[in-house]
């Protein structure tokens, strides 16, 4: 009895979780214009005029393009502060270490609005630029605390015998360092790449003509309920899924040793 | 012969301690030297300076005449084989040992083929295309090794290398090092705590304690001759009596009075060390004035332990044939050679 209930308890889990995805999944395969009940599908109807739509499709290579950049910045500027921060002593470190992560606990619309004050006074133009930046200003505290605690003395070690064996500091970081962090710095990659991905209020905030895929969606729904809302929407979940998916494989992968 | 290396009055200080308190030391060509000490004694500081990974509080470090005491560890002509190993967990065995060479703008073909040889030297000619986390323990000292030696420094320098080792793989490998170290020539310099270790391999042994070298020399010196009480029982066993110069000249211990080596002042005390094997453990009767305090079974020989009824604060321990009948309890007469008796210097 108690078994049953708890699986039942389970399943209300997650159908609350799952069934609003599940139900924009299923209807972005609805035959007729109205995304409604009764489901009178599968059609690629849909995702056909998703694909012939221009602003769509070049919301999803804005999308795309400012988050593969964006996340190869950040990885790149975690990975060297980590980097530092792991084998350099220097004063107040602790308290500079909090700082560069203290971005991830204050919110999206806060940094954005700080960002637009700030872009303003410098007077550079709302642009894909300019969210690119908000995205890396995001993902720079994420991806500095996946490879910083990835860093241990071991690696120090090695770093110290390739030094030892005449490699300069930036022979050491590219070919020693990095390869050694391969899991993770792939990690952070694709976890920004997730991050930047649906990211909506600093994109909707930072750019005006082109922008990424989410604020073009929201564009969309402005003008009311459309199917090919279901059928982007779907395409936007998809890729997340798979990046999520990528970066479980490569952060949890077993290491040898 | 000119020394190799030449280090002058190194001192080092770590927050308030003296880590390194005056430490002069000469490394020959060719030879094998091994620092020698217990943990905390200094020796793997010593060795970090030399290797350039550590900047001296004050003195200098002079390697062919040239000082290198402010030299970053890439410009200097020596390599380090870590403790941990510390190999390229991403490369294959082979890059690894090639990598020092790489570094040098060595080309791919010259390289490979010169840590292929290196590697065959080692005795691991078969783990080129290996994954170091494929290799046993020994293999990846072994290949820490060739990694090290193939950039043909003048001088190598090994951090207890045989320190995560169990017992009979670290007896081979010690073997193996001197013949590797004979075969090439290079100058080792071996950081261990462990006194088997450093009579099988140095030419030269360095006993260190409290960031002070307190006796150096060949292993048979520093063995049958420790000047100080420190060597005399980190290096080996010993029994250490008081003594003290009669009015003739001679030598006053609770083993009898001998005749002294050496000038000193009437009554003028010191410190005398024995050796377990030259002491002789006589069954007596009326004339004993020892007992038997205790017996250890050790394989080859026993190892016995008698309390002198004078002193019984300084047990004289004594090294046994294993078929000795001697047994707890027995009354004893102990003795030894005058010649066998090292006065200590402290």
């Amino acid at each position: 009895m108690l078994r049953i209930a708890s699986a039942a308890y389970a399943l209300a889990i997650y159908a609350f979780i799952f069934l609003p995805v599940l139900v924009l999944v299923l209807y972005s395969f609805q035959g007729t214009l109205f995304p409604i009940p009764p489901f009178n599908g599968p059609s690629l109807r849909w995702y056909e005029a998703v694909l012939s739509d221009g602003r769509l499709t070049s919301g999803l290579g804005n999308s795309i393009l400012v988050a593969a950049l964006t996340s190869a910045i950040a990885t790149i500027l975690g990975f060297l502060s980590a980097w530092g921060f792991a084998r350099f002593h220097f004063p107040a470190s602790s308290l500079l270490r909090g700082l560069i992560t203290l971005p991830l606990t204050v919110s999206y619309l806060i940094i954005g609005m700080g960002l637009l004050v700030f872009f303003t006074w410098l007077g550079l133009p709302k642009s894909l630029v300019a969210a690119g930046i908000g995205h890396i200003v995001i993902n720079l505290p994420l991806c500095f605390a996946i490879i910083y605690s990835q860093m241990g003395d071991h690696q120090a070690n090695i770093e110290r015998a390739a030094r030892d064996l005449g490699a300069a500091d930036w022979q050491v970081l590219l070919q020693i360092t990095a390869p050694m962090l391969w899991p993770a710095l792939f990690a952070s990659f694709f976890l920004s790449m997730t991050f930047s991905w649906d990211e909506f209020v600093i994109a909707f905030l930072l750019t005006r003509f082109d922008t990424t895929l989410p604020v073009e969606i929201w564009n969309m729904l402005r003008a009311g309920l459309n199917p090919k809302t279901n059928a982007v929407g779907s395409l936007v979940f998809v890729v997340s899924i798979v990046l999520a998916i990528i970066f479980e494989l490569v952060a949890f992968r077993k290491q040898p040793k | 012969m000119n020394p190799l290396v030449k280090v002058e009055n190194l001192v080092h200080v770590f927050g308030s301690a003296r880590v390194l308190d005056g430490i002069s030391l000469d490394i020959l060509p060719a030879s094998y030297t091994v620092l020698l000490g217990p943990s905390g004694s200094g020796k793997t500081t010593l060795l970090s300076i030399l290797g350039g990974f550590l900047q001296p509080t004050a003195g200098r470090v002079l390697i062919k005449g040239q000082d290198c005491t402010a030299m970053p560890p890439a410009k200097r002509p020596t390599a380090t084989v870590f403790q941990d190993y510390a190999l390229f967990p991403h490369m294959s065995v082979g890059n690894n040992v090639a990598f020092g060479l790489r570094m040098k703008g060595v080309g791919k073909a010259e390289r490979l083929a010169a840590a292929e040889t290196m590697l065959g030297i080692v005795g691991l000619a078969q783990a080129f295309g290996k994954r170091p986390h494929q290799l046993s323990g020994g293999q990846r000292q072994r290949v820490a090794l060739a990694r090290a030696l193939v950039v043909e420094p003048a001088v190598l320098l090994l951090d207890e290398p045989l320190g995560a080792l169990d017992l009979k793989l670290r007896r081979q490998m010690q073997d193996e090092l001197k013949a590797i170290q004979q075969r090439v020539g290079t100058a080792f310099v071996h950081v261990t705590h462990d006194q088997e270790e450093a009579m099988a391999l140095a030419d030269h042994v360095v006993v260190m304690n409290n960031g002070r070298i307190v006796d150096e020399g060949t292993p048979e010196r520093v063995y049958s001759r420790p000047s100080t009480r420190f060597s005399a029982t980190f290096m080996g066993e010993s029994t250490i009596l008081d003594g003290r110069i009669l009015s003739d000249g001679k030598l006053d211990t609770v083993l009898g009075v001998f005749p002294a080596t050496g000038q000193h002042p009437v009554g003028h005390r010191l410190n005398i060390a024995i050796r377990p094997e030259h002491f002789r453990f006589d069954p007596g009767a009326a004339d004993a004035c020892a007992t038997v305090t205790d017996i250890v079974f050790q394989g080859s020989f026993k190892r016995v332990t008698a309390t002198v009824d004078k002193s019984p604060e300084h047990p004289l321990v004594a090294r046994l044939p294993a078929d000795s009948a001697i047994r707890l309890g027995d009354r004893i007469v102990p003795s030894v050679e005058a010649s066998r008796l090292i006065v200590l210097n402290d």
